[in-house]
């Protein structure tokens, strides 16, 4: 590590974050990101990574996707962030643009956040409003962000240690793929909504079992319950259609968008919102104010990239990358039976399982160590989270491949000891 | 209401949105052609007839749409040209084999045959159909990704049957992406393509000002320079045939061919049976003043009068005040002079024929090859006679690669009455600033990866028969557990890709001003 990066993580230490950034060394990952370009992160030190952590689809696009920047930069001749408060040009294009290829033809309103959380919020306020009562269903191990009220729907973790956990019985949770629980939770029809992220992701994206969101869908019908959909992380054609809900034929009341939606460029957030549930926007449209919520500028990034992930093209190479990094996968999967156990995929939405209880980990590591950058799930450290980007170039595919196979070696000779240093059949 | 897509920041014309355009496509296309290569020859074959089969059947209706958009040729005859580039063009190639390695046991040597990968393919609006058709198989039977970009004034037509095929190519086993098309091709956006580090080759017909720009743009080009194509007719031809021969082949789509005669040389003692039998097959031979008119009509100061491309002889005719019959098929020009002084000696895409009368065959050639020297270096040339020692001498003189003997050199110079390669690019070699000199096929769309031997007697060659390269096929689909219906193609009518915002299709008198504008660069001298 050369001094200047030493030196720069002793201020990294003293004025940003000292947990964070002692965890990561101790967990042997010293990057510091500097350079970005495309699906490559330049560490300051001059170290290349291919980029498949994306942040949750963040730069599902690319860093600094060109075109994207071009449509910051030019907006930027007109438009700033707005007022809030008054009819705006950009917030309503985006809109109409959103409600374009919203999920269901009912959503029509949307209103904005500046991040995730935010909108996270702005859902589960919507639907209290619209339902006139406060009880919110959610995932064990579910994560929808670290506000006032997402945090309540999440893995205590994140809220006990800021005294936020829910303390008024409000927010349930119930396993994942467990219809019995959810109708459970839901029988006395007191719960506003149910909050799903259709493929839950920090928690390392287990699949849905054929027929449980549609049924979770069935149930909120059946009880008067809303279905909120997060499409946070599944949406933007990462797992082959703009909206993932849609795959399992979902209809949701009330759709949360965020990350990806700003290109990695401006962050934004939009709830798209069907005509029912949007009572609070007529009643009182001061409800919910935000001045950095829904910028205009973040407006104009967004479109471009709601156009950009429509084109066909797009929706060619999902598939392409899909089933290119799954063949590869299932060649190494099959070189390492004992510890590479399992994949889990939705399109580009990857989890790969490993047969340790913090296996992830040292994959990441030896991963990092050959030039990738993917991180473990946070609330299941046994899967890594393996997220191509939607436009990644077959070279790069193949790089990626290559690189796994030798870091799942490395890993699986640390955790399981190297015992046969017999020649391996390549992947 | 209904909620309406606008764009409130249009940055369609940016380098930036440009090159993000023609990335993406381009990207597509790599994948495809990495999957494609993975097909066997059973695989691939069976993809070009399909893809043939359509063309085929489809010539007509093509035809007859090219016709309608563009304004040139005869519908009837662009059939025929459509046709011929389906399915004898795949027959021509039937018997080799480009996807099976070869194993050469006397050199030693096994020669893997390695796709080129992405092909970028420029159309005319004069051949667009037979152009796409023709360019389509060479990709598809080398197992070759490509991408079109289609002249602006055959726009329609082009993308129309460029979605058919590709649509066949995917539903007979082609992986998607094979063949796609730049549906709203610009100017800067396909220097974009051709400039592009993901674009194998750029195979270039058209307008010189675009194959230039395609051997500008720093990747590998394939492209080819304008015809003027000079025919002799000495005084041993036959010349009741060699006269319905050159008005067969210089009405054909009434000239709209880069191949076709431009300048017709006779040898004096011969003048008078030639004009006599020429107008026996519908020539109509033109008086001085005709000529004059002629002249003035199709070359203007600012050059060739583009309205002329590609129309019947007797429309020629009333445009410029000429009373001709109206069963006349070309109009003959008779001209004292040919180089700069005389524009008649130039190409022209239209009908009409110069005719020039020497004294010896000496001169003949040394005319011939002033012809030439005018436009047309590389491209091709025709002569009628039985002897061999003329057409030796010919051949041996003019500067082109293609010399068609007793034939139409329309069809003759692209392979459809010679044993040429059937081809619609016509490489024009060293002399015409091309890249290769004989008429474009498969073959130069693939290059060869050779396992060479030891070449010692010590050292033997070892048993490839039944040996593979791993062609793994399409690449299997990737499960998307707890989807109903995951595993079925979500293919969807493709939309276009290319910029749309704010911009609409350039109107009848744009398109009219860019076709001039190119045609004028390449009749320029």
């Amino acid at each position: 590590m050369s001094e200047a990066k030493l030196d720069f993580l002793d201020r990294s230490r003293a004025f940003w974050n000292p947990g964070k950034t002692q965890d990561w060394q101790d967990m042997g990952i010293d990057l510091v990101i500097d350079r970005r370009e495309g699906y490559y992160l330049y560490d300051m030190d001059g170290h290349r990574l291919i980029d498949l952590h994306l942040n949750g689809g963040t730069y599902n696009l690319g860093h600094r996707n060109p075109e994207l920047v071009q449509a910051l930069k030019t907006g930027s001749e007109r438009f700033d962030m707005g007022n809030h408060h008054f009819p705006a040009l950009a917030r309503t294009a985006l809109a109409e643009a959103l409600a374009a290829c919203a999920p269901s033809p009912d959503m029509r309103y949307t209103a904005y956040g500046s991040g995730g959380g935010e909108a996270i919020d702005i859902a589960l306020k919507t639907a209290r409003h619209a339902t006139q009562k406060r009880k919110i269903v959610s995932i064990i191990k579910a994560y929808h962000g670290h506000t006032g009220l997402a945090v309540k729907t999440g893995d205590d973790r994140f809220s006990k240690l800021f005294l936020s956990e829910d303390t008024e019985g409000e927010f349930i949770q119930v396993p994942f793929n467990d219809l019995n629980a959810m109708e459970d939770a839901l029988r006395g029809r007191d719960v506003a909504a149910v909050i799903m992220e259709t493929i839950p992701a920090t928690y390392g994206f287990p699949m849905p079992h054929e027929g449980y969101l549609p049924g979770v869908k069935q149930l909120c019908e059946r009880y008067d319950a809303l279905y909120i959909a997060d499409e946070v992380q599944t949406g933007l054609m990462r797992c082959g259609e703009i909206w993932a809900c849609t795959k399992y034929g979902i209809e949701p009341d009330i759709m949360v968008t965020g990350k990806g939606i700003g290109g990695g460029i401006y962050p934004i957030a939009c709830v798209l919102i069907s005509e029912r549930c949007g009572g609070w926007l007529k009643e009182d449209g001061f409800g919910h104010i935000s001045t950095g919520g829904g910028a205009e500028l973040g407006c104009i990034v967004a479109m471009k990239v709601l156009e950009m992930v429509q084109r066909p093209e797009v929706r060619t190479m999902v598939r392409y990358i899909s089933d290119y990094m799954r063949a590869g996968l299932d060649q190494i999967m099959a070189a390492y039976p004992d510890f590479f156990i399992g994949i889990r995929q939705h399109g580009v939405v990857m989890g790969l399982e490993f047969n340790h209880e913090q296996g992830a980990k040292p994959v990441m590591k030896h991963l990092y160590d050959n030039g990738v950058w993917a991180i473990f799930s946070s609330l299941d450290p046994r899967v890594l989270q393996f997220k191509p980007g939607l436009l990644m170039t077959q070279a790069d595919c193949e790089e990626v491949i290559r690189r796994v196979e030798i870091a799942v070696g490395l890993a699986r000779d640390e955790v399981m000891g190297a015992s046969h240093h017999t020649y391996r059949k390549s992947a | 209401m209904e909620p309406q897509v606008r764009t409130l920041v249009d940055i369609a014309d940016t380098p930036a949105a440009l090159a993000g355009q023609a990335d993406i496509v381009l990207e597509r296309a790599r994948w495809a052609a990495e999957v494609f290569r993975r097909f066997d020859q059973k695989l691939t074959m069976s993809i070009v007839d399909a893809v043939a089969k359509v063309a085929h059947e489809n010539a007509g209706r093509y035809a007859d749409w090219a016709v309608e958009e563009t304004g040139f040729g005869v519908a009837a005859h662009k059939k025929i040209k459509n046709e011929l580039t389906a399915h004898p063009l795949v027959d021509f190639y039937r018997d080799q084999d480009f996807v099976t390695p070869r194993i050469d046991e006397s050199r030693k040597m096994v020669e893997i045959p390695r796709p080129a990968g992405v092909i970028l393919a420029l159309t005319p609006s004069t051949n667009p159909i037979a152009t796409i058709n023709y360019k389509i198989l060479i990709a598809l039977m080398t197992r070759n990704a490509i991408v079109i970009s289609p002249h602006p004034a055959a726009r329609e037509c082009s993308v129309d049957a460029a979605h058919l095929l590709s649509k066949v190519a995917q539903e007979a086993g082609a992986p998607d992406g094979v063949i796609q098309i730049i549906e709203h091709p610009t100017i800067p956006l396909v220097e974009e393509f051709m400039r592009s580090k993901k674009t194998s080759v750029t195979l270039a017909t058209g307008g010189n000002a675009m194959v230039r720009s395609a051997y500008s743009s720093s990747n590998p080009a394939i492209g080819v320079g304008p015809g003027n194509a000079p025919v002799l007719v000495d005084d041993t031809a036959d010349i009741d045939k060699a006269a319905k021969r050159i008005i067969e082949s210089k009405s054909f789509d009434n000239s709209a061919l880069c191949t076709n005669e431009s300048v017709l040389i006779a040898l004096e003692s011969i003048d008078k049976r030639l004009c006599q039998a020429l107008r026996q097959n519908g020539a109509y031979i033109c008086d001085a003043d005709d000529v004059e008119r002629l002249r003035r009509y199709l070359f203007h100061d600012r050059g060739f009068n583009v309205e002329t491309v590609g129309r019947d002889a007797v429309w020629i005719a009333k445009e410029c005040g000429i009373r001709v019959p109206e069963n006349i098929k070309v109009l003959v020009a008779p001209i004292g002079q040919i180089g700069v002084e005389e524009p008649l000696s130039r190409e022209k895409l239209c009908p009409v024929l110069a005719y020039h009368v020497v004294r010896t065959r000496s001169q003949a050639i040394s005319q011939a090859r002033a012809v030439l020297r005018i436009a047309g270096a590389g491209h091709s040339a025709a002569i009628h006679t039985s002897d061999e020692t003329a057409a030796m001498e010919f051949a041996g003189a003019v500067e082109v690669y293609r010399v068609v003997v007793n034939a139409p050199c329309t069809q003759g110079a692209a392979g459809f009455a010679t044993a040429l390669a059937p081809t619609f690019t016509v490489g024009t070699g060293y002399f015409g600033r091309s890249s290769i000199g004989e008429n474009i096929g498969p073959q130069h769309l693939v290059h060869w990866t050779r396992l060479a031997y030891n070449s010692s007697p010590d050292e033997p060659f070892g048993s490839y028969h039944g040996v593979s390269v791993n062609l793994a096929g399409p690449l299997p689909t990737a499960p998307a557990d707890g989807v109903p219906g995951s595993s079925r193609s979500t293919l969807r009518p493709s939309s276009s890709s290319a910029p749309t915002e704010g911009s609409t299709d350039p109107s009848r008198e744009e398109l009219r001003k860019l076709i001039a504008e190119e045609l004028r660069f390449i009749l320029r001298h």
